[in-house]
């Protein structure tokens, strides 16, 4: 790495080097550095998928690399497995909190490692331990007590003590520690933040909030697409400056340069106001034949809005107007009679039956039209599913194969097909090409084009800043459950797109 | 399509369960005492009746992801009701007959209110009806055994109609007859369709408009049905009722599904595995009992070969996903394939 320490009073903690991980069909890192001293927060920012969350997974062992250098205090390492991790002096806190909500705050933070007397537990040391450890952390937490009474605030001190409970830890990663907190308890974790970089932790703080990384961080290191791209001194730096860095790869594909709407082509589907607790007071057009793009950072509740629209989910409050006419959606099955098909980014998990045949995950939503009083009408299924599997080129051996057997990118065609099937003229994209291979990707990009030329309307969840680009008319932002901001294609970037994306706080 | 039609009849259980069925008969038939004969015949037969009746209602549970483990206990109080209002209440013994499979019906149709409105797991929403049935055959036979007409009573129509018409075992023709119906409802109808739907994925079923509250509700009432109809095989075959029985009967009838290959996890299974399965454990009983083995014996080697049939199970379903891998790279390797269609 070419940058020289800033800060040559400080001890380097951990340098790595030219890590490389690559998982099948991705490659997840590329030759990426990193670097952290003792006593300073260093920021890890990127986009979804840029790759924090696999390096910090390398760092703890979680992953193994496939090339490159990990050196601690100078010292090449090797870490095999989280154990390892926490030997070296690594603790990391994730964003989901892993403490058992029923056990107190002293036994959470000495599981696995209990104070015995002979072979029994010693309650009473362990209590003390606990209190002697919080209160070293000036923490006002009382060791009895059981984590689901403490604020989640406070449950995420609880982490903290945990991790640094252990002697040795050195190194701290928190994985969006301030996600779920309010601004208060924000406030309480940096100033904890800054005791603990007073000890001489080096802190690796991975965070989408712009506005914090300037309040808590001394240097910022952005990755995209699991390629370093630089680090930078906090103070030498803008917010403007991290986002253009965070998106400015260059895109091969063309993007999309106009809207291919028709000025007056009629609005199919009106969101008003729609809440719940992650979603809040959401509203939006989508127009015949539009392809509306949904841009936001991990978070940023655009999937619970989408199950919302489908019924899925109970809904707080707002309207849906489909077609000029109000219409009641309270469950998934009013949602499908609105003609709305939701296809979901996890496709094993809410759109698929796998162990149903090709044709009957098509037939699904649609059987009742292909049964005559009591009994399914197997050969005009078959020839459904046969019409559809041509129509979308779906590369199956038979519509009788289980839809197991088939890759990912045609089990997605099954889904598409699914709702064709059942006419649905407006259709819900979820992450489309979420684990498809770059193959696939251009025939569902391709597919989708073909439906909003046949008057289909779509609204597409990515996280892929280069697919929002090149396949909406229209892009929506949204940003920790609120719309922050909409893009006449013609006039989005990703620059755009990013500032409206990221939490301002 | 063709191989997949006979896949859904005979799916996983395809050769290996009827072979052990005839592995077995043989084995008692060269080791038994006069096992190889139309008497043993029969009593294979007869032992399958009601056992079988609940395992078919139960299937359809099973493919959901669910279980019930009500039939038993449903299947006796269904009975003792009937058994109540022939001879407490006077009512004549067809119209008694009729509110047998009405009663389990309606603890089928409360388990799947329980289950689907209420979404408590199956397992504890089926453990309280177990219960409920159980202390309410008590409470509403005033824990009175009940008889059912024997042969050369009145009613005797009854025995000879639903246990044995002269020599012939004709309660074999309803047990047939409820397999094909069975069958039918598993294999060609939408709510069979929904069952494997259902049992493979609730949510993504739910989120393709399927009702799969409605669904699972007549889905275990059908399976509260069955056991209604067990019922009167049961009181055909053993004419007394006992109160506060039938406790267990259900693990018979699960362990019969088991064997046949339905998977306890849901999304698969077979009506014929099931009816094979249920076979296994007759011929276990009475072959058992053939070569002089108590029905200790039986329970001790039926608990074997539950583990044993699942074990199997397991082996083969690894091995089948091997293959299944092996063809997606035939069909991703061999992009001509689809163009022929």
């Amino acid at each position: 790495m070419s940058k020289q320490n800033s800060q040559p009073e400080k001890q380097l903690l951990l340098r790595m080097e030219g890590i490389d991980k690559s998982f099948p069909g991705v490659h997840a890192l590329d030759a990426c550095h990193f670097d952290l001293h003792a006593g300073e927060v260093h920021a890890l920012v990127g986009e979804n998928g840029a790759g924090k969350s696999t390096l910090m997974k390398v760092l703890t062992g979680v992953y193994q690399k496939d090339s490159g250098e990990i050196y601690i205090d100078g010292k090449p390492v090797d870490i095999h497995n989280t154990r390892e991790a926490q030997q070296l002096g690594i603790s990391i806190i994730h964003q989901e909190l892993n403490l058992m909500l029923d056990l107190t705050v002293a036994e959470n933070i000495f599981i696995g490692r209990e104070p015995l007397k002979g072979h029994l537990l010693d309650k009473r040391r362990q209590n003390q331990m606990a209190r002697d450890l919080l209160q070293s952390l000036s923490m006002d937490i009382n060791p009895l007590t059981p984590i689901k009474q403490l604020t989640v605030a406070k449950q995420q001190m609880v982490e903290i003590a945990k991790a640094l409970s252990y002697q040795n830890t050195r190194i701290l990663i928190m994985d969006e520690p301030s996600a779920a907190l309010s601004e208060a308890e924000i406030a309480e974790l940096f100033r904890f933040i800054r005791d603990v970089k007073a000890k001489g932790v080096g802190v690796i703080y991975i965070s989408h909030r712009m506005g914090e990384l300037k309040q808590i961080s001394d240097r910022i290191t952005v990755l995209r697409d699991g390629q370093y791209v630089n680090t930078v001194n906090t103070e030498e730096t803008t917010l403007d400056a991290i986002i253009r860095m965070m998106v400015g790869r260059v895109i091969y594909e063309e993007p999309k340069a106009h809207s291919n709407v028709a000025e007056d082509a009629p609005v199919v589907l009106e969101v008003h106001n729609l809440s719940s607790p992650e979603v809040l007071d959401v509203s939006f057009n989508l127009r015949k034949g539009e392809i509306l793009g949904i841009a936001g950072l991990m978070g940023a509740g655009r999937t619970e809005m989408a199950r919302l629209i489908c019924g899925a989910d109970p809904r707080d409050s707002g309207d849906i107007i489909v077609n000029g006419a109000p219409r009641s959606i309270s469950t998934p099955s009013d949602a499908v009679n609105a003609g709305i098909g939701y296809l979901s980014e996890d496709r094993k998990q809410f759109g698929l039956c796998l162990h149903l045949t090709v044709a009957d995950n098509i037939v699904l939503p649609t059987l009742a039209e292909y049964s005559s009083a009591m009994m399914v009408d197997e050969k005009r299924i078959t020839g459904l599913a046969n019409e559809y599997r041509d129509k979308i080129n779906i590369k199956t051996p038979s519509v009788g194969t289980c839809v197991m057997s088939l890759s990912g990118g045609n089990q997605q065609k099954v889904i598409v097909a699914k709702w064709l099937a059942r006419d649905c003229d407006i259709l819900i994209f979820d992450e489309p090409t979420r684990g498809i291979d770059v193959g696939a990707k251009s025939e569902i990009y391709k597919l989708m084009g073909q439906l909003s030329q046949d008057g289909k309307s779509i609204i597409m969840i990515s996280s892929e800043m280069p697919e929002l680009l090149r396949m909406s008319d229209r892009i929506m932002v949204m940003c920790e459950g609120e719309k922050t901001g909409e893009l006449d294609i013609a006039e989005a970037s990703q620059e755009k797109i990013m500032t409206l994306a990221t939490p301002r706080k | 399509m063709e191989q997949n039609a006979k896949g859904r009849l005979f799916n996983t259980q395809k050769l290996l369960a009827p072979a052990a069925l005839v592995i077995l008969y043989i084995f008692f038939a060269l080791f038994g005492k006069n096992f190889f004969s139309t008497y043993t015949g029969k009593t294979i037969l007869e032992s399958a009746y009601f056992i079988g009746f609940m395992a078919f209602g139960v299937t359809f549970v099973i493919i959901t992801g669910g279980i019930d483990l009500s039939i038993g206990t449903v299947m006796m109080c269904s009975s003792l009701v009937g058994g109540v209002a022939f001879s407490m209440w006077g009512w004549p013994l067809w119209l008694a007959l009729f509110l047998v499979p009405i009663t389990g019906c309606v603890f089928g149709i409360a388990n799947g209110f329980l289950v689907a409105k209420l979404k408590l797991p199956p397992f504890i929403a089926t453990l309280g009806t177990m219960l409920v049935a159980q202390g309410f055959s008590s409470i509403i036979s005033r824990v009175q055994t009940q008889r059912y007409p024997t042969i050369g009573s009145a009613n005797a129509w009854f025995k000879s109609v639903f246990y044995r018409a002269g020599n012939f075992p004709i309660g074999a023709v309803y047990l047939i007859g409820a397999f094909l119906i069975a069958l039918f409802i598993l294999n060609k109808t939408r709510l069979g369709r929904y069952t494997f739907a259902v049992g493979s994925n609730l949510e993504a079923a739910r989120l393709s408009g399927v009702r799969t509250d409605k669904w699972l509700i007549i889905v275990y009432s059908i399976c509260g049905l069955f056991a209604g109809f067990a019922g009167i095989f049961y009181a055909a075959v053993y004419t007394t009722v006992i109160p506060g029985t039938g406790n267990g009967q259900e693990l018979n009838a699960i362990a019969g599904v088991v064997i046949g290959g339905t998977s306890m996890t849901g999304g698969s299974g077979t009506m014929v595995g099931t009816l094979i399965g249920v076979f296994i454990m007759a011929t276990l009983k009475t072959g058992l009992a053939s070569m002089g083995l108590q029905s200790h014996w039986q329970t001790f080697i039926t608990g074997f070969v539950v583990i044993g049939a699942v074990l199997l199970d397991n082996a083969r379903n690894k091995a089948s996903e091997k293959a299944k891998v092996k063809r997606v790279s035939a069909v991703k390797g061999a992009p001509k394939l689809e163009n022929q269609a």
